[in-house]
């Protein structure tokens, strides 16, 4: 157990919104709410996955919505534990162990954390993707078959609903609709687990890492070089391409952004090309027409000079970027994952490869 | 038919003077001045004087200004701010003044209100504005603010409350009281939409003294008919009346101004341009003769904002750059002489190694007394050379976006220091008049009009919405003084919202015109 301060907040805001591969909201709104939560109710408790029981219950909290209403008309504050108590209530536990993020996201990473100074409740360091991913079946949970619902989703209005649905794609389709209707963005409560279902199914130490992503990109002080290097080291990922966006294509389809960027090389990738390929998060990337990683392993823009994360909604011409490839938790790479996140899922027509094999196969060509 | 140009920097108060045709017909330097209008009395008096021109030809009169920029950065002649946020309960996780810094809520005051009010993402109402909620709220704050900012929940797809707010606030503490709309100022994203409509509404004391002052010393100088403007960040003007209302856009006008007036001189409307002066350098991109826009939030005296900005790396080298060796690594800069170069450098007898020093040393430049740099090694100057080379040339290299090598425009007072040749670079434009391109960028502007809103194409098709966030930024060109059969279309920028199955889109107009 140790508590999160203002600090360690600042550095998992950062770190959330890399590993949130251009998608999961804008780390600033969250890390606001997050930072006014604790300033009113003191630092918040973080447990590592060992630390709790098997028959502990935890219920997650998260944003649903678009990106760009949240940064415009964000939450009030309560509704969080609202929704939070409505859906304890409703499955009738007497007490909730703790709350944890279900994605790795700007917004989602801190949700939790609101939750949690509120209640003052722990938070549990794993979430259910270790990534982010735009639909509420994307998440490890799942793939055990565990059931999404019942869940709670409500507006800053206060309407709330409780749902319970026959699959995990149901309760996609219809808290998307209900979003729709509340303005585009909701809080939810969903995948009420057990502890013993969080050792066996949730990614582990999610918090910690982000932090420490966070920690290396906001060290003043450093060179980029330096600071590159040990966030390779951190993640096992791979720097795949330097450059700057000549052109950003976007298109809004099934309350999706679906678009690709073209990036043209600068410094060790001049005269080289890259296109990245996103549906809210960045799913495939191509170097001089050749695929060099595709989902569920991440791609994650950072800002060429300051390494700061760089979301979907940001993307602009001229703007000068490094593009990092990392591989996704295990869990993802079975075919149950595939199935869920791979590129046919998203209408790519690729099979799926992992990022070593990608990268070592375009090493070998080029040389 | 004369138009005058003035540039108020952090050193120098530029004047110059273009005819009918702009060509550049004189042009002084003088000293900033503490209280900034005395500088500006000194440099128009010298500047008439010397071009004894007709004065009762001047037509124009434009001023480039960085009074509102320092009065937030030094935190000095600030109002007492009032902000009404409408839209609660929605947006109270995060107040007004979140991570600001503290000494900057104190000179502001700190009163904040969240009322009822504001619009969902498709323009339906959020919540109904209570009038009796704001009419107490302003019996509340009467003699605490000075000036009022108003934020609305989507004000930028709607902003039909802001406006009935300010007509409230105008019943009760009178027509002439300064008030910031929020939908006039920034685009989506509240907190940084809010923070620089505060801000706007702080600087209003600022920019009622600066534009006094300007208005003032020209009539000190009898002239009394010309039309007057400032210039905003983006190349273009603003009359007197809008700088009133918008004095946020005077920030950062300085480098924008130098990277015009170096295109104007160079004729070259896509050009990159190195602005070089005593301490740093300052590096812009020109798209179709207006500099690039940022494309990052903006901080402004530590606080975040999302008004526009434009794109322009500043570099620690100058003509003034000290140069040193540290077991056998040259560096160069960042720190520098600055204003003091005439007496520190080591051609004007000084004793401090600068950049100018090793130009002369090669021959680069004619400055200063060469015999006494004459003891320089030439393999050490010439390593010199190479790490201001590489500077440059790795600035550079950020701001293209192509591989393809760039013509570079140079002007400012530091060019002596550049090479003649560059990596990545096809070939260097320089100027006599570079000195004071900043002051040429301001009497060369034009005026522009902007609009932005969230558009739902599936009601409103695409060529429709284009066409009526087109007609409202003409609307604001014209209101800033734009001739209206003048104005064009130079810049659309689309941004579709996530997750949203009615093909919501963010357009982003801007029109530049002509001045009338």
């Amino acid at each position: 157990m140790r508590y999160l301060d203002k600090e360690a907040i600042e550095h998992i805001a950062i770190g959330a919104a890399f590993l949130g591969t251009g998608g999961g909201g804008d780390p600033y709104i969250g890390k606001m709410m997050a930072l006014s939560a604790i300033e009113k109710n003191g630092p918040v408790k973080l447990y590592s996955v060992d630390e709790i029981e098997d028959d502990d219950f935890f219920i997650p909290a998260a944003m649903m919505g678009a990106p760009s209403v949240l940064v415009e008309k964000f939450p009030r504050g309560d509704e969080f534990v609202k929704v939070f108590q409505k859906l304890a209530k409703y499955i009738g536990k007497e007490k909730i162990t703790g709350t944890f993020p279900m994605e790795a996201g700007g917004v989602n990473s801190m949700i939790p954390i609101v939750v949690a100074a509120q209640l003052d409740i722990p938070l549990i360091d794993c979430d259910g993707m270790g990534r982010a991913f735009p639909e509420l079946q994307m998440v490890t949970f799942n793939l055990d078959g565990i059931s999404a619902t019942p869940m709670a989703i409500t507006d800053e209005k206060g309407n709330i609903g409780i749902f319970e649905t026959i699959n995990n794609k149901w309760t996609e389709r219809i808290a998307r609709s209900a979003t729709v209707e509340m303005g585009a963005s909701s809080l939810i409560s969903l995948y009420p687990t057990t502890g013993a279902q969080i050792k066996k199914s949730g990614v582990h130490h999610i918090i910690t890492l982000s932090e420490k992503i966070g920690e290396i990109i906001a060290s003043k002080n450093r060179n980029v070089k330096e600071k590159l290097h040990e966030l390779l080291q951190l993640v096992s990922g791979y720097e795949l391409f330097q450059g700057k966006i000549v052109d950003v294509i976007r298109e809004t389809k099934g309350g999706f952004n679906l678009g690709k960027m073209n990036l043209e090389g600068m410094e060790v990738n001049k005269n080289e090309n890259m296109k990245v390929h996103f549906q809210n998060e960045n799913l495939i990337a191509e170097k001089n027409d050749q695929v060099v990683a595709m989902t569920p392993d991440l791609i994650c823009l950072v800002d060429y000079e300051t390494l700061l994360p760089v979301t979907t909604e940001s993307l602009k011409y001229g703007k000068r970027i490094r593009v990092i490839g990392l591989p996704a938790n295990e869990k993802w790479r079975t075919d149950k994952g595939i199935e869920t996140v791979g590129p046919n899922y998203f209408g790519y027509d690729y099979d799926y490869a992992p990022i070593e094999e990608l990268v070592k196969k375009v090493v070998a060509e080029h040389v | 038919m004369y138009k005058i140009g003035i540039d108020v920097g952090g050193t120098n108060t530029d004047a110059i003077i273009l005819d009918e045709h702009s060509n550049l017909v004189h042009s002084v330097k003088s000293p900033t001045s503490v209280d900034i209008k005395t500088g500006i009395e000194t440099a128009l008096r010298n500047l008439l004087q010397e071009s004894n021109i007709d004065k009762t030809k001047i037509t124009h009169a434009m001023l480039g200004t960085t009074q509102c920029t320092n009065a937030i950065v030094e935190r000095k002649k600030l109002a007492k701010v009032g902000v009404i946020r409408l839209g609660y309960p929605a947006t109270a996780s995060v107040l007004p003044y979140t991570a600001w810094p503290k000494d900057m809520i104190e000179k502001l005051s700190g009163n904040y209100a969240l009322v009822h009010g504001g619009y969902e993402y498709d323009g339906q109402l959020l919540g109904e504005l209570d009038e009796g909620e704001i009419q107490s709220l302003l019996e509340d704050w009467r003699e605490k603010v000075d000036s009022i900012a108003i934020v609305g929940v989507f004000s930028s797809i709607k902003n039909d409350q802001e406006i009935r707010v300010r007509s409230l606030i105008q019943e009760v503490y009178g027509e002439e009281f300064p008030i910031s709309c929020s939908s006039l100022i920034g685009s989506v994203g509240l907190i940084e939409r809010e923070n620089a409509t505060i801000l706007n509404a702080a600087l209003c004391k600022v920019i009622e003294t600066t534009t006094t002052g300007f208005v003032h010393a020209l009539e000190g100088e009898e002239i009394y008919n010309a039309k007057v403007y400032l210039c905003q960040n983006d190349g273009t003007l603003m009359s007197i009346d809008y700088a009133k209302q918008f004095p946020i856009l005077t920030i950062a006008c300085g480098p924008t101004n130098s990277i015009r007036g170096a295109s104007y001189l160079a004729k070259i409307k896509d050009t990159m341009v190195l602005d070089v002066g005593g301490t740093t350098s300052d590096i812009g991109v020109l798209q179709d003769g207006f500099p690039r826009e940022s494309s990052v939030a903006v901080e402004v005296g530590d606080i975040r904002t999302n008004f526009r900005m434009p794109d322009i790396i500043s570099v620690g080298l100058g003509g003034g750059s000290i140069v040193r060796e540290n077991n056998g690594k040259i560096t160069v800069g960042p720190d520098s002489v600055g204003f003091k170069i005439a007496e520190e450098a080591l051609v004007f007898g000084g004793n401090t190694l600068t950049t100018t020093d090793i130009a002369v040393r090669l021959g680069l430049a004619n400055v200063g007394d060469s015999s006494l740099v004459a003891h320089i090694d030439e393999e050490f100057a010439k390593e010199a050379q190479l790490e201001i080379s590489s500077l440059i040339e790795q600035a550079i290299d950020k701001m293209k976006i192509s591989s393809e090598d760039v013509q570079l425009v140079l002007v400012g007072g530091g060019t002596i220091i550049v090479p003649d040749t560059l990596r990545g670079v096809s070939d260097i434009v320089k100027f006599e008049n570079g000195t004071v391109a900043n002051a040429i960028g301001a009497s060369i502007a034009q005026i522009s009009g902007q609009y932005e809103q969230i558009y739902i194409y599936s009601k409103e098709p695409r060529e429709m919405s284009l066409k009526d966030a087109q007609e409202k930024a003409v609307k604001q060109a014209v209101l800033a003084g734009a001739l209206a059969e003048t104005i064009e279309l130079v810049e659309v920028e689309e941004t579709p919202l996530a997750y949203h199955p009615e093909n919501a889109t963010r357009l982003k107009v801007k029109v530049v015109g002509k001045m009338g």
